[in-house]
């Protein structure tokens, strides 16, 4: 019998979703606050992001209420742009110095 | 919501029709004024003359085709609450008599100024101001509701300071100009609160509206005090535009502009808005019959104060000046004593031979170089013909010799006068003999006897060209003839002005009617008629004796006189009272504030805000390390509060 993506969604207990997406989001945030290389704080960026959307599409699926995963389509395209003009402006901090640590931005200070 | 705002109801034509009148020469306004110094000087006077062209065509069309009144709906302007303001038309006798007035003189000085104004540097700019005089004067006469009177009213006074400051290099014009703007700021002021207690009145600024709610009730809901408060208030802004006692001092100064200006706006039409506004609100002003006797004696007060300034004017321009403040003075006179059509009349006659002797005296100061003194000129009568017989045509006219145009207003003007009271009539009588003996005075001193300027100037003399003479003629002959729209009935006349213009008085005629018959019997008028012309003729006889049999000169500035002359030459001192009494309190009080309030309050907080938020700046960047990880901790730390905090909130 076939299953729609709800009732798949539906086969694991809300808890388990709240669980792996506050995880995700902590390992996001940690790796945000830890990390000095640009780039892997972008992907830490988008770990936060994509825990938000694990629970928005979960929620959506229990509540039977499609509005989350419409949210979840923003929130791509969002991530989608950010990604490009982030990586655009590491590269150029890259052809600048050599480098993607963002200490060395330091210098944008008074 | 009141929904009486009358629709395009009767409206003959197409709206475009209606709105080109006011566009043309605003199009003007706006060619002149954009391309400037780009057009000649002859381009730029043949776009400013044809558009005001255009304008009295349509106006002749309508005003042949008319056949009862109606209003046009351009758009709503104002809606707010209750509140409606519908940019509207009105057409009717009134509004075509003004719009013939305007445009027609308007067009016939224009034509005067390509030649009058084609040394000058700045003809584009000249033309450019010109037509948006003639296009707001056009709004304010179209306008169906006061505030769209008031919006044209503003309009011509704002184009009066721009052209009498027009040669803004010479200081004593620019404040010439601000004289003029300020004083008659005094009079909006009175104007605008009486627009408002109108509104709050009668729930509506509709003229229509108005007029009908305010006839229909006249024991009802709105008391006569309230009435004259409005008229009264209205009857200020009056005095302001159209130069009565005690706002009046703006006009002669206003003589500072070019001369077509002086002629088209400070005597034949934009002073007339006064009057136009009172006629328009005839019903109001009936009503209240405590402001008509004030109308009436502070108009006839300001005919015999500015004659008697009149008589020992040494400059052509401000002789001229204070004879048009004088037959304003005349015209609310006429207008005191409810005779309403009587003071169209005169506007009309007025606009004519005063039009006319201004630009006669344009072309006299353009042939002596700009000289205006009439004390340096003399015997210019075989050096410019065309011009001494035309300006002797106004004189005429003025002077109230029949059969020219002055005469036939003037003595209706009067014979209403002595209806109301003997004694106004006396004064008036007097003051016109005045004006023959001034206007006189100002002919034989410069076009008779032996010439008292230059060599050089002489030299010089030379009439005018065509296209200033041919206005001059054109004028000449309405001012000659144009009394025939009005004749008394029992010289076998017909009063065409009275018969046209009834539909406007009609509920002035309802609430009053003793005030509309009119009927005085032929011995009376005739003796009337009599005595009005026995006061010119004597007046002209007196001056002749003076100024040619004896050869009187007028003396210097410096020459010793005796106090009653003294008194009146220097115009009653009216001048330094005004400024020892307000223009100087108020300097020295605007000196003192500015010094303690502007200088020891204000600017001291001012700068002082500054500084602090400089101050702050300054400590506040230490904050700003530039390390990206100690931003996103605090980051963080901010969001993780916002949401511990509210927890118990979701």
């Amino acid at each position: 019998m076939e299953q729609t993506i709800p009732e798949v969604i539906r086969t694991v207990p809300l808890q388990y979703y709240v669980f792996f997406a506050t995880a995700l989001f902590a390992i996001g945030v940690t790796g945000v606050l830890t990390r000095r290389n640009a780039i892997i704080i972008f992907m830490c960026i988008e770990l936060m992001l994509n825990a938000v959307n694990v629970l928005l599409t979960a929620f959506s699926a229990y509540r039977a209420d499609p509005n989350g995963q419409v949210f979840v389509f923003f929130i791509m395209a969002v991530a989608a742009a950010e990604v490009s003009v982030g990586l655009g402006i590491i590269v150029m901090i890259y052809r600048n110095f050599q480098n993607t640590d963002v200490n060395l931005l330091s210098r944008l200070k008074w | 919501m009141q929904e009486l705002v009358l629709p395009n109801y009767g409206a003959p034509y197409s709206t475009l029709l209606y709105v080109l009148i006011p566009l043309l020469p605003f199009l003007g306004f706006l060619i002149n004024g954009l391309l400037n110094k780009r057009l000649s000087a002859t381009v730029a006077g043949l776009i400013g003359s044809a558009t005001v062209l255009g304008s009295f065509l349509i106006s002749i069309y309508l005003f042949t085709t008319f056949e009862r009144q109606y209003t046009v709906q351009l758009f709503d302007w104002i809606t707010v609450g209750s509140m409606r303001i519908p940019f509207q038309y009105q057409i009717d006798q009134l509004s075509l008599i003004m719009l013939l007035l305007v445009t027609g003189v308007g067009f016939l000085i224009h034509v005067y100024s390509i030649g009058y104004m084609a040394h000058d540097e700045n003809v584009g700019k000249f033309f450019s101001f010109l037509n948006l005089f003639i296009f707001s004067m056009l709004v304010l006469v179209l306008g169906a509701n006061f505030v769209i009177l008031f919006i044209g009213w503003e309009g011509v006074g704002l184009c009066s300071y721009l052209l009498i400051g027009f040669w803004n290099k010479n200081h004593d014009y620019n404040n010439a100009a601000k004289k003029a703007f300020i004083m008659n700021r005094i009079g909006d002021l009175g104007f605008l609160l009486g627009i408002f207690l109108i509104y709050l009145t009668f729930d509506s600024i509709q003229y229509a509206e108005v007029f009908q709610k305010a006839a229909l009730s006249q024991f009802g809901p709105y008391t006569v005090s309230i009435l004259t408060a409005i008229t009264l208030l209205l009857f200020v802004g009056a005095m302001g535009k159209s130069a009565q006692l005690p706002l009046y001092t703006w006009l002669p100064d206003a003589m500072a502009g070019p001369t077509p200006v002086s002629a088209l706006i400070h005597a034949a039409t934009m002073v007339t808005a006064g009057i136009y506004m009172v006629l328009r609100a005839n019903v109001l002003f009936t009503l209240a019959p405590a402001t008509l006797e004030v109308v009436g004696i502070i108009g006839l007060a300001t005919a015999l104060f500015a004659a008697t300034i009149g008589l020992a004017q040494n400059d052509i321009k401000k002789v001229l000046a204070y004879s048009t403040v004088s037959q304003l003075g005349y015209m609310f006179l006429a207008l005191g004593v409810m005779g309403y059509t009587s003071s169209l009349f005169h506007v009309l006659t007025h606009a004519f031979f005063k039009a006319l002797m201004f630009l006669g005296a344009g072309s006299v100061i353009h042939a002596m170089s700009n000289e205006q003194d009439i004390r340096r000129m003399g015997g210019l009568r075989k050096a410019l013909p065309i011009t001494f017989l035309t300006f002797f045509i106004g004189c005429l006219a003025i002077s109230g010799i029949p059969p020219f145009s002055g005469f036939f207003s003037k003595d209706e003007i009067l014979a209403h006068t002595y209806e109301h009271s003997k004694l106004m009539w006396a004064v008036g009588l007097f003051t016109a003999f005045l004006t023959a003996f001034y206007m006189f005075r100002l002919l034989f001193l410069t076009f008779f006897g032996e010439f008292r300027g230059t060599e050089e100037q002489k030299h010089h003399l030379h009439e005018s060209p065509a296209s200033m003479t041919l206005p001059l003629i054109i004028l000449a002959i309405l001012a000659a003839v144009g009394g025939f729209m009005g004749a008394p009935m029992f010289l076998g006349g017909k009063h065409y002005l009275a018969d046209f213009l009834a539909p406007i008085f009609t509920y002035s005629r309802q609430i009053n009617p003793g005030a509309f018959t009119g009927e005085i019997d032929h011995s009376t008028e005739l003796m009337l008629i009599g005595a009005s012309v026995a006061a010119g003729v004597l007046g002209i006889i007196f001056a002749y004796v003076q100024y040619i049999s004896r050869g009187v000169r007028p003396v210097s500035d410096e020459a010793q006189r005796s106090a009653p002359e003294s008194l009146v030459y220097h115009k009653y001192y009216i001048d330094e009272l005004y400024n020892a009494l307000f223009v100087r309190p108020i300097m020295g009080l605007s000196r003192g504030l500015y010094r303690f309030v502007e200088q020891g309050i204000i600017d001291p907080i001012v700068n002082g805000l500054g500084r602090l938020t400089l101050g702050g700046g300054y400590l506040l960047r230490y904050v700003q390390t530039g390390t990206i990880g100690v931003y996103l901790i605090l980051m963080v730390v901010g969001i993780v509060l916002i949401l511990a905090l509210n927890f118990g909130k979701f």
